[in-house]
């Protein structure tokens, strides 16, 4: 184990390295592109043994993942903002194909207009693609999460989209512990055996049409129609839960360092107020509960690590007897909320004892996220809860007013 | 888990693919008096049969096409070298017998 100075991008680049991956293809775009271009550069100098394919696009990086990994290949990609909207047909095509394509997304708001800063709105908006989808809090845990990525996409056959925060993690350097090789080869097997085949001697149609109606294949077995092999998806993404949480465990006994996993809490003893995020924004709320803490508010803070699948027991487990939990979402699910809180208010709907569910919209492109309207936002939140508020309209946080945009 | 079960995947086979042959909106009509192969009766030329995309050519003096999977994207009219091959809309031939119904 080496400590080294790392940033976001590095980190994601190295967890890359470590998984000894076999195919990158990427097209560079803000602030993604260091992660390919350090791999590329450890490509060219004879030190990462893998094969790196330029492509023209973001729509071509995702096909060339998915002719790799068909292929059997350790499969890497990593992309931001409108380089994964350029990409949308092809990753629900990767999750489809049921192919362990881990995918690093560094995240950016989406255009228009442009903005090349943080928002998260990016890997929310393909959230229903049916892939799995982490969310890291610092440095650490982009280049643990990418490592055990690989375990949890070729245990289930499954995509992984590692996300975290552009810049505000991508661009800043930070202690991260590098595991040895030996450690993670330990922890990671070579890729077992493809579902697809490619074999001359038993050659198959791979993606062919699959009708409506179950039918039966050239050797006579009945088959499943499309909604079978969508409902055997939803399946496996749900069982994903089980096998994050796993996963994490086994890191922990191998590495020694606990990072993964479904949430992560902090300070939930006696919480009135919890605050709920993904991403930097749960590292910066920590401080946030404990000043509150300090003055004698009972806040705590629930990261969501794995937002899809969505871990609705844990959820439910830990808000249980909290009066609110306030949602900070970085995207907007435009014309109607943030889509944690809407996933999370839909969690939690009809549990006994349930705490109401507010919504914040905050640090769009990039905008500021301050410790002081943090604070703000969940002494405000404790106020309605304590008022027996449960509804409320999303509260923007850091939204400029009036006075003073003038 | 079987792999089959999983994901979208077949073992090549004839009408795997379904019923193509409802696609076509023209046929290929072959006129054995120009045909290569027909006018030599030898199974030479065969270039239809080796450019056919979904293999519904078979080789013969004249060629066979079978109509069952032929989509009518005619490829064999255009890479016949002696233009023996014309498509001819199916509306000409009025309505396509019905194929035997298979239990699928």
């Amino acid at each position: 184990m080496t400590v080294r100075i790392l940033t976001g991008n590095e980190s994601a680049a190295w967890g890359a390295r470590l998984a000894r991956v076999q195919v990158v293809a990427a097209y560079p775009i803000t602030p993604q592109s260091p992660v390919v271009e350090t791999i590329s550069a450890w490509v060219q100098a004879g030190e990462l043994p893998a094969e790196f394919i330029a492509v023209e696009s973001e729509h071509s990086a995702m096909s060339v993942c998915i002719g790799a990994s068909t292929a059997g290949a350790r499969t890497f990609t990593a992309t931001s903002s409108n380089g994964l909207a350029y990409m949308t047909e092809q990753i629900w095509w990767a999750a489809g194909a049921r192919l362990p394509i881990v995918m690093c997304v560094a995240n950016r708001s989406l255009a228009a207009p442009w903005n090349v800063l943080n928002d998260q709105q990016d890997s929310m908006s393909v959230r229903d693609a049916g892939w799995i989808q982490l969310h890291c809090r610092d440095n650490q845990e982009i280049l643990d999460t990418v490592v055990q990525a690989y375990r949890i996409a070729e245990r289930l056959n499954l995509p992984v989209m590692v996300c975290y925060d552009g810049f505000l993690l991508s661009h800043t350097a930070m202690p991260v512990e590098v595991p040895t090789p030996e450690a993670v080869d330990a922890f990671l097997p070579p890729r077992p055996a493809p579902l697809q085949v490619i074999d001359p001697a038993d050659p198959r149609n791979i993606g062919p049409v699959v009708i409506a109606d179950r039918r039966r294949d050239a050797g006579g077995v009945l088959r499943g129609g499309y909604m079978e092999l969508r409902a055997a998806h939803h399946e496996a993404l749900l069982s994903a839960l089980d096998v994050v949480a796993e996963t994490a465990d086994e890191w922990e006994r191998s590495t020694g360092r606990s990072t993964g996993g479904l949430v992560v809490q902090h300070r939930l003893d006696d919480a009135e107020v919890v605050l709920v995020a993904a991403g930097s924004l749960v590292t910066q709320l920590t401080l946030v509960a404990d000043g509150l803490r300090d003055r004698g508010v009972a806040v705590g803070v629930l990261g969501i690590r794995c937002y899809r699948p969505f871990p609705v027991e844990a959820l439910r487990e830990r808000l249980s007897g909290v009066r609110a939990a306030l949602v900070f979402d970085k995207a907007l699910s435009y014309g109607y909320a943030g889509p944690i809180a809407a996933d999370l208010r839909a969690a939690l709907y009809g549990v006994d004892g349930a705490p109401a569910v507010y919504g914040a919209v905050c640090g769009l492109g990039g905008r500021e996220v301050t410790p002081e309207a943090l604070t703000d936002a969940a002494l405000s939140a404790l106020a309605d809860a304590r008022a027996g508020v449960r509804e409320r309209a999303v509260a923007w946080v850091g939204r400029l007013s009036e006075e003073v945009s003038r | 888990m079987d792999p089959f079960d999983a994901i979208a995947m077949s073992r090549p086979a004839r009408g795997e693919a379904g019923r193509t042959g409802d696609w076509r909106n023209a046929r290929p009509v072959i006129d054995a008096s120009a045909c290569v192969a027909a006018k030599q009766a030898r199974v030479t030329c065969q270039i239809c049969w080796a450019h056919c995309p979904d293999a519904c050519i078979e080789q013969g003096a004249p060629p066979s096409i079978d109509l069952e999977y032929c989509k009518g994207c005619g490829i064999c009219a255009e890479e016949c070298p002696a233009g023996a091959i014309a498509m001819v809309p199916e509306a000409e031939h009025g309505v396509c017998e019905a194929a035997e119904v298979e239990e699928r």
